[in-house]
């Protein structure tokens, strides 16, 4: 499943109202790291497709969402469930670190 | 014995790394380059690179590195995003052998190319409060405290690049260093210190950040005098020092104190066959050309032990 790109017009629907959990890894065009993690967030998008929706959030475009969840670092990745903010992931972590925080939430 | 041994496995994709990865590639050796996150290393977050020849005009670290990537791809670099937690030398010392979380590999030869991380300052609040104002990548983070007061803490070559760099985003930006000069290399140093936006705090180290959900302050000491005092700020950005990643090699390898790795003069390391090159190494100057010129040289001396383990070496 393919990455859901975020804004402030699909952002209630996509995440506030999920049904699903939601994980946005918010990121910016300028953000070495954040192309460093992007090959390990679209491996998550395929191995936990129907159990978490993956999506994408630049910080450029869309600083009011970003400053709405105190994103002040990137990349940084926000599990959200049942539309509110559950877990905060700052920095790079390892594929196998971001799988234990993920199944423990799901 | 394991069927698929790899003639050189290199471990990290940052610029010593990938040029090691140049080299063995376009050796036709059967080489995997092992990389942790992405490829690109400290370069990759590096604001402005105007130190490695070639770029009149400087370039951006992240761009470079992708060139360097870009490069080593072309001669056929493979790379796996994995990350290396051990390696073990057979009895009869010809074969490595790397465990990953999710693999095993076997080579002839390995080149540690694992380069270093910054260090954190351990003092009360970095840690709660890091991704809510505290932050080790300015070229992250710095569009976010647009109009903002922010600290920066060191005066290395980093602390004052990238405290230089915030001031486009940063109302005014205060050095704190404990030293009364900056370890910077002149240039910078001259020009933070012309730079009106930017105010030093000479004698002094951080002792803690506080803020409720977000950074709000910094307390800092005076080192001469001991008098502290508390630096109103939006964000404390840390840049005091590097430690190599090598304690997946300890007790393997001889290390200095600090945990870099020495080497002789072609990169070898105390284990014959393992080879060090780029930041994790014990040396006098870490920077991109050392880097690159460590990884060339350490691929060669590989590839020369390989050949001769192998009976295919060019006498």
């Amino acid at each position: 499943m393919a990455e859901i790109e975020l804004n402030q017009s699909n952002f209630e629907a996509e995440v506030s109202k999920s049904a699903l959990p939601v994980l946005v890894d918010f990121w910016a065009p300028w953000c070495g790291p954040c192309k460093m993690i992007a090959p390990v967030v679209a491996e998550l998008a395929s191995e936990y497709a129907g159990k978490l929706k993956v999506a994408k959030l630049n910080t450029d475009e869309n600083l009011d969402l970003a400053s709405k969840f105190q994103i002040t670092s990137i990349p940084s990745l926000l599990i959200f469930k049942d539309g509110k903010p559950v877990q905060k992931i700052v920095g790079f972590k390892p594929k196998i670190e971001l799988k234990k925080v993920i199944d423990a939430l799901l | 014995m394991p069927e698929n041994i790899l003639d050189i496995i290199i471990i990290g994709g940052g610029p010593s790394g990938l040029t090691a990865g140049i080299y063995a590639a376009r050796a036709r050796m059967n080489v995997l380059l092992i990389e942790k996150m992405g490829c690109g290393g400290q370069n990759a977050i590096t604001d402005w690179i105007e130190n490695y020849p070639g770029f009149p005009e400087g370039i951006s670290g992240f761009e470079l590195s992708g060139k360097f990537e870009e490069q080593a791809k072309k001669f056929g670099l493979k790379i796996a995003f994995e990350e290396v937690k051990s390696v073990s030398v057979d009895a009869d010392s010809r074969i490595k052998t790397l465990k990953t979380a999710e693999n095993q590999y076997s080579a002839y030869s390995v080149i540690i190319a694992s380069g270093a991380e910054y260090k954190m300052l351990d003092i009360p609040g970095e840690l709660d409060l890091r991704g809510r104002g505290v932050s080790y990548c300015a070229t992250c983070d710095g569009p976010f405290f647009r109009g903002k007061e922010v600290v920066v803490v060191g005066g290395g070559d980093s602390a004052v690049q990238e405290a230089i760099y915030l001031t486009r985003f940063a109302s005014k930006v205060t050095i704190v260093h404990r030293r009364d000069r900056f370890r910077a290399t002149k240039i910078l140093s001259d020009r933070a210190l012309s730079n009106n936006k930017i105010q030093v705090v000479w004698n002094s180290t951080a002792v803690k950040i506080s803020g409720k959900d977000k950074v709000e302050a910094i307390s800092i000491k005076n080192v001469v005098s001991g008098v502290e005092s508390e630096i109103a700020c939006g964000g404390v950005f840390i840049f005091v020092g590097h430690s190599p990643n090598t304690v997946p090699f300890s007790g393997l390898l001889k290390m200095d104190d600090k945990g870099y790795i020495f080497t002789d003069n072609d990169m070898g390391t105390s284990v014959p066959g393992i080879f060090c090159c780029g930041d994790s190494r014990n040396k006098l100057l870490r920077q991109v050309v050392t880097a690159a010129g460590d990884g060339a040289t350490a691929a060669f001396a590989a590839q020369e032990y390989v050949e001769n383990i192998l009976g295919t070496s060019y006498k």
